[in-house]
């Protein structure tokens, strides 16, 4: 009886030898310790940052939206109308590559092309990009509408070619078999598969894009994020918590509204 | 052959479906007319049909990266990626309680702390983690510190929202089973819950500091330091050779980061 343990442990799951736990958890603390100590906080900036904090916060119970209003509601337009532009550009250009990028219905040398853009577009943050577009197109929203498209395509594009890949063949070799052309077989076959996730997708995309339409701005490529950044410089945190609460309001409206009408189509 | 009731032509739809579809689609081609039409009021088409010119003497000046300023980048790197960890350390000590209210099946009140709990979620989902550095850094000072609360207020909303879902979906079986054995209920979530989880917990916070290292990099734009500082002072001094060493660093450590977390998650899951 004594050889059996009164109370159970869980053995555990991703590194089972004990030393090479040790070196890890040991590895771990030195990391934590060097990487805490690299923080040095300015405690006397902080303490002084307090009073902002407070105000920041009460700027938030209390939003402003009427003397800032002006500008609010420029920002906010040029944030929305990016938003839609640069998702239905994107979309429109996301689709051929998607469909190139798309291994069951593309040849090799254009798949590779295709995906060498996805990679691309993928791979810069739209912050980045931002600053290229708005140096060489200048300040504005226009900047900001070339860089949503592009980072749409990399996102719908794959999703889109990853959706391809997945079809039910037996479709597709049904309208091959009648003799169809090759965009025949996309409108017949693969279309009506995708069509649902594809609007499903840009709804989606949609939503992605008016956050990323909040930031841009930062950096000079319009929309509501400029208005924000110079309530936030100006220190008038009234209107900034304004800008936020209707961000995160456009962001819950958008967000439920996707994905009802996401639920309406499937 | 022909019977009136099977029409020669096939459709999928009815005429009257045929003309909301094109309806819709005629809608959405107006909106988005209209859209162009009011963002691009204020465009200067001077400047955009200078683009080609302007984005190759930028790229001219680019060339070729100046690889002696990587002397200098080594600092801002270790910032980066000690910023992108300790807040994603951060995220998840701040998102596991708001997942556990979240969750429908372990929240104490579905009435009062499970809205609370998604509003959470919501809230911090909707704001950029650029825009939460631009706050905090006008509230605590430029530095490190700022970027580090900034990506865990940031992560709260990604890894709270997938862990609970995660929660939601467990297999009630064992939770059943613990509860017959008269456990209390810290001990239904630490015997029944918690290992169901446990694998999906440790894929959300590899997956969420992947992102975290590409959202670092950039985070120094606003002054939270690490990489982003070296490309803000770079860009302003216009040192285009500068700039393209930067961006090398960027995308080596953010193809690294994306390569362990995948590596990861496969071990796990």
């Amino acid at each position: 009886m004594s050889s059996y343990p009164t109370t159970w442990k869980r053995p555990p799951q991703i590194f089972t030898h004990r030393g090479w736990r040790i070196v890890i958890q040991a590895g771990f603390a030195v990391w934590l310790v060097l990487a805490l100590a690299t923080l040095d906080p300015n405690w006397a900036r902080i303490a002084e940052g307090w009073t902002r904090g407070a105000r920041f916060l009460a700027g938030f119970l209390q939003p402003d939206f009427t003397s800032r209003w002006g500008d609010i509601s420029k920002g906010l337009v040029e944030s929305l109308t990016m938003t839609l532009t640069s998702t239905v550009a994107g979309v429109i250009i996301s689709v051929p590559i998607g469909i190139g990028a798309a291994r069951n219905v593309s040849t090799p040398a254009i798949y590779m092309i295709c995906r060498t853009i996805i990679a691309v577009s993928r791979s810069l943050q739209e912050i980045i990009i931002a600053i290229f577009f708005v140096a060489m197109f200048g300040f504005g929203p226009f900047a900001g509408f070339l860089t949503l498209s592009f980072a749409t395509i990399g996102f719908l594009s794959k999703l889109l070619a990853e959706d391809i890949e997945d079809i039910d063949e037996a479709q597709a070799e049904a309208v091959r078999a009648t003799g169809a052309s090759w965009l025949q077989m996309i409108n017949y076959a693969i279309q009506p598969q995708v069509m649902p996730r594809l609007i499903g997708l840009s709804l989606y995309r949609l939503d992605i894009n008016f956050r990323e339409s909040a930031v841009i701005g930062i950096v000079g490529a319009g929309g509501i994020g400029a208005t924000l950044n110079t309530a936030i410089d100006r220190y008038e945190y009234d209107s900034a918590g304004a800008i936020i609460l209707i961000i995160i309001l456009l962001v819950m409206v958008a967000e439920y509204g996707s994905s009802y009408i996401r639920k309406r189509l499937q | 052959m022909t019977d009136p009731a099977y029409p020669e032509i096939w459709r999928r739809r009815t005429a009257r479906q045929t003309l909301l579809i094109w309806a819709g689609w005629f809608f959405l081609v107006a909106l988005t007319v209209w859209c162009w039409q009011l963002m691009t009021r204020d465009t200067i088409w001077a400047f955009v049909s200078d683009a080609p010119v302007q984005a190759a003497d930028i790229g001219s000046r680019m060339w070729p990266p100046r690889l002696s300023y990587m002397s200098e980048l080594w600092g801002p790197l270790w910032d980066t990626l000690n910023m992108a960890t300790l807040g994603t350390i951060l995220g998840v000590i701040l998102a596991v309680p708001v997942a556990f209210l979240a969750a429908r099946n372990t929240t104490p009140s579905a009435l009062i702390l499970r809205p609370v709990a998604l509003f959470i979620i919501v809230a911090s989902r909707s704001i950029n983690s650029l825009i939460w550095a631009l706050l905090l850094v006008a509230i605590m000072g430029p530095g490190l510190l700022a970027g580090v609360i900034a990506i865990g207020l940031r992560s709260i909303g990604f890894i709270g929202k997938l862990l609970y879902e995660a929660i939601e979906e467990v297999d009630s079986a064992p939770v059943e089973a613990v509860t017959a054995t008269g456990a209390s209920h810290a001990q239904i979530l630490d015997y029944a819950i918690v290992p169901q989880v446990q694998p999906a917990f440790w894929g959300i916070t590899v997956f969420r500091w992947d992102i975290n290292i590409r959202e670092s990099a950039i985070l120094g734009l606003v002054g939270a330091g690490g990489l982003g500082l070296k490309l803000q002072s770079s860009l302003n001094v216009l040192a285009w050779p500068q700039v393209t060493m930067i961006l090398i660093v960027i995308l080596a450590t953010v193809i690294m980061s994306e390569w362990v977390s995948a590596r990861v998650r496969r071990a796990i899951i």
